[in-house]
């Protein structure tokens, strides 16, 4: 068995024992170290009974395992959302007096789920209906030759997405399907949470944890050492942090400048706020909520296109406001999703839109949906005398947008910086523009913006400073890296840094060059390859340049790397996995099993990491 | 001499370069800055290129994080401005697919690209280098361009001027593989040796040019060295050397000056080559090679003097010249329009302004509004219609015009029928007083300028075309010369009117220069802006228009009506400066 070098500093152990303890369990089997647990925790649990003085903490599991069956949390999430509640989940369950722990789906044995009785999920979808990154094995195992009976498990799904994405909490629904199916029995309905999902997700919590009391019995006393309240932030919260997705920091743009030099056809903004009163704290790799407001020009647009009156009163998300208001401030008002259509289509009665909406239109209705936006809706199928009120019933709450943090609170802790791709483009007939970044690239001098920090634990530099790292990072997706180099800079952190980047010019579109230059310059960024697809003929991406370094590349993750990805998630992030998937075969000499066993490996060992949108 | 000083820090850059390899190679190969190493600038000039960037865009790139626009200038190497038209064609087509889409003829006879990226220089070299042209020692501390008269009224000795041109320019061109290696991308071949300039080249540039009087197109007297090719019976005898002369100067430093050069004697043909060679081998070992601003061939002759210049030629080489012949030029501009030559082809002499070669869009804008020329002239589609149906040659003046030379007789109606369709100029589409002007590029792209010269010349020659009309001369020629910076390269010093850049919108107006390019101008005033140039100009104009002798050059009026102290040598450049009321 391969050991984590146990650490004098972080285990209740001395040196010697520590490097006993080590080496030993270097020479075993995993059949071995099974057994050994299993003996450690029987002499743990006698122990416990009375014959040393145990820390109170410590007993109390023993004595709820009396009480109650395990309860077992899995999570699986790109950003960490999944974690939160989990957690959330735990401490409530917990204080019900429930035996309940939480799993990350990446650590946890999927040969283990056999033995469960009592399993609850909490996990989120990505990309094309597909499994967040850490999920990934559990959801291939259990729809997979070697999933096992489960019969007598007692389960439950909360399923997290985005209601504007056509494979709406998929991967939710498959698990929620296939464990009924290996033979579970599903004790409370399965949840899909939209973006906005905070109310829904308490409301799920409560129903949960009655359900499994209800069910498994449980000790009396509330959990001695946690509270009843789930933390504002999540459980990853740093303490002093007080704002939260609830209660924003109201942040002001003190930098809004655009990186693309003339003639590029895009256009990213750096963007700097000031974040001095605020306290807030975050780790490279963490992200910033914000919530925008709808753009001025499409509230009116819409209001006119219902043929309504932008003073008229509604009951909005906290009371009553003008339209005008709700419109701008509460909900969302361009993404169209079906489940707004089917609502729309029940006041509409129109024949034409009921038949978009019938299951054999599927395609046509993504068809429709594609580049369109609600204003289109309430056009193409105008619903005559709608009410204001009529119309926000239908619309779900305007969700907050995450972008990565493009700086360190380390070296920059008044400021924080965003890496905004503004979206700007033209469909079925009318410009259209995406609502955060417009709000930020267009409309953000002397507002206060609502913000606060999402931390994903998913995405972090490596404790150890000397460990090498590779950041894959084109477009926008850069932005983190320069949060990480930062960091490492502050940290005068000896480890070495290669940096993927791409982008369609060197000329116009090469984020932060001037940046990277001083960090090659000074020492800091080892190497940086760079892959810019439209400056010559035959279209280059990083993924090339990764192949192209492949023995480097390979050479730096077996002396420790740990690889980093951040971007698109469709092409970009797929072909990146294939590449390194390809350079590993050829350099460790490995089949295609082989090889994404190695890369399977890495991700356990939290050094293949990816921030994929 | 400059052994026991400290050497300047280009030198050292030489010295380390093993034969101008310096890194080069690696800079090239670098895909994060479009730049190259600070050291590798100053050796990549000997390739023919200097780095600059677009300062234009300087500081809005530096707010989005991007680097300066990193591009080069590159110089292409091309005795007495000479090329065929498949090598128009090709060099056009560099232009479009490595360039900005424009041309620049220079002052010295060549074409001149901007806004190469980096990625691009390698490919344009080796695409050049196809049709045999280089651009070795277009500019660094080597021997330049040469230069010959291009005017072909002689045209069986025109060819003779240009076989010199070329045999000098072969002779003294740097040998280092250096160039194959990087550019061409051949194998290395064996140890570099420069037999004639060694290890670390010249201290400065160094320019030669070779005159056929009367015409000083070439303007021979601003050369390192200039040869005046002395006719006999219709047959080269020989030519008159001339040494010394330079443009270049430093505001405010006055140990800095133009220099026109010293006609020193005659070589016969036999030993021209010997005399030049040995005059670059003297300011190889003589040269300051501490001071950059004092390592011209003409502060060395300052310095020594022209009787050391005879020992040493004849202690290193013994060489010793015969007296100077008679020689007389007449005027340093190109007669624009049709002549006939000696062997009964035609030629005709095409004007460009500023020598840009573009082709203006409706509103007169090029490359993006960099440049501005007559709305809707498509000057290089013209050009290069020329180009694809012309048998002989095209030549490039000294004035940054072209020459469409060798046009047999029942090809001329062709010829003319596409300078009419494109409306290119062939002397009678702008006034005398512009076809006298000329502007180096400064910019947005030459990093030494200090205010515009090619963008903003075409509009001060309009309005000083207001004050030549009204005072009754518009058909007499003035030659007007503008740069953004001291360096010289539109020869500025030689101007009737000469313009220096000093500040943005600012400038030095000199005047009395000779118009036959024999005689500096001289400061007038310092510092001024448009209103006072033109409230300058206009009483001078006025008055050498009601009081100038018949034939009267106005450089030489504005000397003798007492307006300006004349220049007779470069050394008493700083004297007497300003009018004689103002001093």
């Amino acid at each position: 068995m391969k050991a984590t070098p146990i650490q004098e500093h972080t285990s209740p152990l001395n040196a010697q024992q520590a490097q006993q303890l080590t080496a030993l369990i270097e020479t075993l089997t995993p059949m071995q170290v099974t057994w050994i647990s299993g003996y450690l925790s029987g002499i743990n649990a006698s122990t416990a009974s009375g014959e040393v003085a145990a820390p109170a903490q410590a007993a109390a599991p023993a004595t709820q395992s009396e009480a109650s069956e395990p309860l077992t949390i899995l999570f699986g999430s790109q950003t960490g959302n999944a974690e939160d509640i989990a957690e959330s989940l735990r401490e409530r369950a917990e204080a019900a007096g429930l035996n309940a722990s939480t799993h990350d789906m990446l650590d946890y044995k999927p040969k283990d789920l056999k033995k469960e009785k009592n399993v609850i999920v909490c996990v989120s979808t990505h990309g094309e209906g597909d499994p967040p990154d850490n999920a990934e094995e559990l959801h291939a195992f259990i729809f997979g030759k070697k999933a096992p009976k489960l019969d007598g498990l007692k389960f439950s799904v909360l399923a997290f997405g985005d209601t504007s994405y056509e494979h709406f909490c998929q991967t939710g629904k498959d698990f929620d399907a296939q464990l009924e199916k290996l033979g579970g029995k599903r004790l409370t309905d399965r949840v899909d949470l939209d973006v906005d999902f905070d109310e829904a997700a308490e409301a799920w919590i409560e129903t949960v944890v009655d359900k499994y009391k209800e069910e498994l019995g449980g000790g009396d006393q509330p959990h001695p050492t946690v509270t009843a309240m789930p933390t504002a932030g999540g459980a990853a919260a740093p303490a002093a942090e007080t704002y939260s997705r609830k209660n924003p920091y109201q942040a002001e743009v003190l930098e809004n400048v655009v990186l693309n030099g003339r003639g590029s056809d895009k256009e990213v903004h750096h963007i700097e706020m000031d974040t001095e009163e605020s306290g807030l704290v975050w780790e490279p790799g963490d992200s910033l909520g914000i919530i925008p407001e709808n753009d001025p020009a499409v509230v009116e647009e819409l209001i006119a296109a219902l043929g309504l009156s932008p003073e008229e009163k509604v009951t909005g998300i906290d009371g009553e406001v003008t339209l005008q208001h709700a419109l701008a401030h509460q909900y969302e008002i361009t993404t169209l999703t079906r489940p707004l259509i089917e609502k729309y289509a029940v006041q509409a009665q129109n024949e034409a839109l009921d038949k978009l909406l019938s299951e054999d239109q599927r395609e046509a209705l993504a068809d429709y949906m594609h580049g369109r936006f609600i204003i289109d809706v309430v056009e193409d199928y105008p619903i005559e005398g709608i009410t204001g009120q009529d119309f926000v019933r239908l619309l779900r709450k305007l969700p907050p947008r995450l972008y990565s943090i493009a700086s360190s609170h380390a070296a920059n802790p008044d400021e924080i910086h965003l890496t905004v791709a503004a979206v700007r483009y033209e469909s079925a007939g009318r410009p259209r523009h995406g609502v955060a970044s417009i709000h930020l690239s267009d409309r953000s001098e002397d507002a206060q913006l609502p913000i606060y920090i999402d931390h994903n634990k998913n995405f972090k530099l490596p404790e150890n400073d000397d460990a090498p790292i590779i950041m894959v990072g084109p477009g926008t997706g850069v932005a983190p890296f320069r949060a990480f180099l930062e960091e490492r800079e502050e940290r005068e952190a000896s480890g070495d840094n290669w940096l993927f980047f791409g982008a369609q010019h060197f000329l116009t579109d090469f984020y932060y060059q001037t940046d990277w230059l001083r960090w090659r310059k000074d020492g800091l960024l080892t190497r940086m390859d760079v892959a810019f697809s439209r400056d010559q003929e035959e279209k280059v991406y990083v993924q090339d340049k990764i192949r192209a370094a492949g023995k480097e590349l390979f050479d730096w993750i077996e002396r420790g790397a740990t690889v980093y990805v951040c971007g698109d998630a469709n092409a970009m992030a797929h072909d990146v996995h294939e590449a390194l998937l390809e350079l590993i075969g050829e350099h460790a000499n490995l089949d295609a099993e082989g090889a994404a066993g190695y890369l399977k490996n890495l991700q356990k060992e939290k050094r293949y990491q990816r921030d994929v949108y | 001499m400059s052994d026991d000083k400290e050497l300047s820090p280009v030198e050292h850059i030489k010295i380390a370069s093993n034969y101008l390899r310096g890194t080069i190679a690696d800079g090239l190969a670098d895909e994060l800055t479009g730049s190259i190493a600070e050291d590798d600038t100053q050796l990549t000039k000997f390739y023919g290129f200097y780095q600059q960037d677009d300062r234009d865009l300087r500081s809005e790139r530096k707010h989005s994080k991007l680097e300066p626009h990193f591009q080069f200038m590159l110089r292409l190497r091309l005795p007495a401005g000479v090329v065929t038209g498949e090598q128009w064609l090709k060099i056009d087509e560099l232009a479009h697919r490595y360039a900005n889409g424009t041309l620049r003829l220079t002052t010295r006879q060549t074409f001149q690209y901007h806004g190469v990226l980096k990625k691009h220089l390698r490919p344009l070299l080796q695409d050049a280098y196809q049709v045999g042209v280089d651009a070795r020692g277009a500019c660094g501390d080597v021997n330049r361009n040469v230069m010959a008269t291009a005017n072909p009224d002689l045209s069986a000795l025109h060819r003779e001027v240009h076989d010199w041109s070329i045999k000098i320019s072969e002779h003294l061109a740097w040998k280092s593989r250096a160039y194959e290696e990087i550019f061409l991308q051949q194998k290395p071949q064996g140890e570099d040796h420069e037999p004639i300039y060694g290890k670390t080249y010249l201290p400065r540039k160094f320019k030669i040019a070779i005159a056929i009087p009367p015409e000083n197109d070439v303007d021979m007297f601003a050369n390192d060295i200039g040869l005046i090719a002395i006719v006999e019976d219709d047959k080269l005898v020989g030519f008159n050397i001339a040494i010394g002369g330079g443009m270049g100067s430093t505001h405010g430093d006055e140990a800095t000056y133009p220099r026109l050069a010293s006609v020193i004697g005659f070589a016969t043909p036999e030993n021209t080559l010997e005399a030049v060679e040995e005059l670059v081998k003297i300011q190889r070992d003589h040269g300051d090679r501490s001071n950059r601003k004092h390592a011209r061939f003409k502060y060395t002759i300052d310095d020594h003097g022209l009787g050391w210049i005879h020992e040493q030629l004849e202690e290193r080489a013994g060489i010793k010249l015969k007296p100077a012949r008679e020689y007389n030029f007449e005027r340093n501009g190109d007669p624009l329009g049709w002549v006939e030559g000696d062997n009964g082809n035609w030629h005709l002499t095409l004007f460009i302004e500023n020598g840009r070669i573009a082709d203006f869009d409706d509103n007169g804008n090029a490359h993006y509004g960099q440049y501005h020329g007559p709305a809707g002239l498509k000057l290089m589609t013209g050009l290069r219609e020329l180009a694809k149906i012309h048998t002989g040659e095209f030549r490039l003046t000294g004035n940054h015009n072209v020459i469409v030379a060798n046009v047999k007789p029942e090809d001329k109606a062709k010829v003319e029928e596409l300078v009419e369709h494109y409306g290119l100029d062939d002397g009678d589409k702008h006034s005398t007083l512009r076809h006298s002007a000329m502007a180096c590029v400064a910019f947005p792209t030459c990093g030494l300028a200090m205010a515009e010269s090619e963008r903003y010349l075409p509009e001060l020659v309009t309005k000083i075309e207001k004050i030549v009309t009204d005072a009754g001369i518009k058909d007499q020629p003035i030659v007007i010369r503008m740069t953004g910076c001291p360096n010289g390269c539109a020869r500025p010093f030689l101007g009737e009117i000469g313009f220096v850049g000093k500040a943005p919108g600012k400038y030095n107006l000199y005047l009395g220069a000779g118009y036959n390019g024999e005689r500096l101008n001289k400061l007038y005033r310092e510092n001024i802006g448009e209103e006072e140039i033109l409230a300058e100009l206009t009483p001078i104009i006025e008055q050498y228009g009601a009081e100038r002798n018949e034939g009267e050059p106005f450089g030489d009026f504005v000397i003798r009506a007492g307006i300006i102290a004349e220049t007779t040598e470069g050394r008493f450049f700083h004297e007497n400066v300003g009018s004689p009321e103002a001093a």
